[in-house]
């Protein structure tokens, strides 16, 4: 899909967010509104009861054709939070029959009058599919789909970035591991472009890092100590294996030794440099225990982040479902 | 139009303070509706029992009207201590239909059960659509329905009534 396609999907007339399905075509603006409004919902934490009313009456269906129990379920608390009615799907995906599957499913849920589908799978396009033929007034959430796009994933990182360094020029960000097979990947080196680091290093074998990723701006490095050196944020994935075929690896033993997270390739990066991993961890594959669980680490703190960013985007898409909202500036509003 | 501020502040004052004394309020907690609540409320610390700092509470994520009107782009911090138990003092620029108040004091108990809440407020409407009214008012005013009052602030304070249509 087109940059421009895919703007005029996720956007209404106004320039509000109407579906989130992927960081391709959204600018900076609307990025960090996320941000801000993230930062809003995280201070709802202080509060002895944690939850808003903004979703009251609106039902959400958690669609999972992929089992993720962790975003699942931060999807899940989130649109909770909100006061939304929430209704979790697990729905197995049929390969032959997948357009007819989804827009079944699709006309079914319809019917039972939702607001929101916050879909999962593991076709890349899916959400997109499913936000081009559901009807007006619903929105569509892209929890991850195939190897093309985890939005919110990728703006939960930028939250906990920002949280943690404050702002985003001036930054060198690596991301490691296995970025052939990661969405996430996909949808950081966006939101990062987008949001204005001053460099990207993709870093990790050959195999699992291909040089087409250079034209997405980013700079690739098959060397850990190259690829660490001097930067602010180190970001682990995890090594998809369920979704390799044929040996890209040679063991995960080697891919420890070689690109694995330890105290001392840690070093190799600034003295003040986080740690983030989207979880679900492999230690001793991708990263060390020491480094998981150390002083840089701030992978649980991404876990609290990723609430709060799923509120923001839901709550933005379902008001951009809804009519044009008013923008006082003064104080003189409805009272 | 224009109208005099100044006079309607120094009522506040002197109506907070004697509120609090009749009603033996004491280490209350000024919270300020954002945003023109925050200035009226700034404005007031002066004349009320209280050792904390100004607190502020925005009602954007409690606003009745996000199916029609959507979500406000703009959202101010709230910043309420632990107020279980403890006098809050609840100002606004504006009382006009009650609702901003309303979705007010149902953030403040989402935060704990409050003592009391007196509601104070600069420039009275009279268009309540909820029993609500407040204990402190600074003027009331009745203007025409094309017509609202728009305060900009904080430094200088300043109101004005301005034609919406």
């Amino acid at each position: 899909m087109m940059r421009s396609e895919s703007r005029a999907l996720q956007l209404n007339d106004d320039g509000q967010l109407k579906h989130f399905l992927t960081l391709d075509g959204l600018d900076k603006t609307i990025l960090t509104e996320i941000l801000d409004r993230a930062d809003s919902f995280l201070t709802m934490g202080e509060q002895s009861v944690k939850k808003v009313p903004l979703l009251r009456g609106k039902t959400v269906v958690n669609l999972f054709f992929e089992n993720s129990t962790r975003t699942r379920t931060t999807f899940e608390l989130a649109a909770k939070r909100l006061s939304a009615d929430v209704i979790n799907l697990n729905i197995e995906t049929s390969a032959t029959s997948k357009g007819e599957s989804l827009l079944d499913t699709l006309q079914n849920l319809q019917a039972m009058q939702s607001d929101m589908f916050v879909v999962r799978h593991s076709d890349s396009g899916a959400a997109h599919f499913i936000a081009e033929h559901c009807t007006p007034n619903v929105a569509i959430i892209n929890a991850g789909d195939g190897r093309h796009a985890h939005p919110t994933q990728a703006m939960l990182d930028m939250l906990t970035i920002r949280r943690h360094k404050g702002q985003f020029e001036g930054l060198k960000v690596a991301i490691v591991g296995d970025i052939l097979h990661s969405r996430v990947a996909r949808s950081q080196l966006q939101a990062l472009t987008t949001l204005g680091v001053d460099e990207v290093r993709l870093v990790g074998p050959k195999t699992l890092v291909p040089g087409f990723f250079s034209e997405m701006g980013a700079k690739i490095c098959h060397d850990l100590e190259a690829g660490l050196k001097d930067v602010d944020v180190v970001v682990m994935l995890r090594l998809q294996k369920e979704r390799m075929q044929g040996a890209l690896l040679p063991s995960e033993s080697e891919f420890y030794r070689l690109y694995g997270l330890t105290e001392e390739s840690l070093s190799w990066a600034k003295p003040d440099a986080i740690v983030m991993h989207p979880g679900p961890i492999n230690r001793g594959v991708e990263i060390s225990s020491e480094v998981a669980d150390g002083g840089h680490s701030v992978i649980l703190n991404q876990v609290t982040n990723g609430i709060a960013v799923r509120m923001a985007v839901m709550s933005m898409a379902m008001s951009g479902q809804l009519q044009k909202a008013e923008t006082d500036q003064g104080s003189e509003g409805e009272k | 139009m224009t109208l005099d501020l100044e006079p309607s502040l120094a009522s506040m004052k002197q109506q907070l303070a004697d509120y609090c004394q009749a009603k033996q309020i004491e280490n209350a907690i000024v919270v300020g509706i954002h945003t023109g609540g925050v200035w009226v409320a700034e404005q007031l610390m002066s004349a009320a029992p209280t050792k904390d700092p100004l607190a502020t509470l925005d009602i954007t994520f409690y606003r009745d009207d996000f199916t029609k009107a959507g979500l406000n782009p703009k959202v101010n911090q709230t910043s309420l201590p632990a107020i279980e138990d403890r006098h809050v003092i609840l100002v606004d620029d504006v009382l006009m239909s009650g609702r901003t108040i309303r979705a007010a004091m149902n953030e403040i108990f989402d935060f704990g059960r409050p003592a009391s809440i007196t509601l104070a407020i600069l420039y009275d409407l009279g268009q309540h659509e909820l029993p609500i009214a407040a204990d402190i008012v600074g003027e009331s005013l009745k203007l025409n329905p094309d017509q609202r009052v728009k305060l900009t602030g904080p430094k200088p304070l300043a109101v004005s009534v301005i034609e919406t249509d």
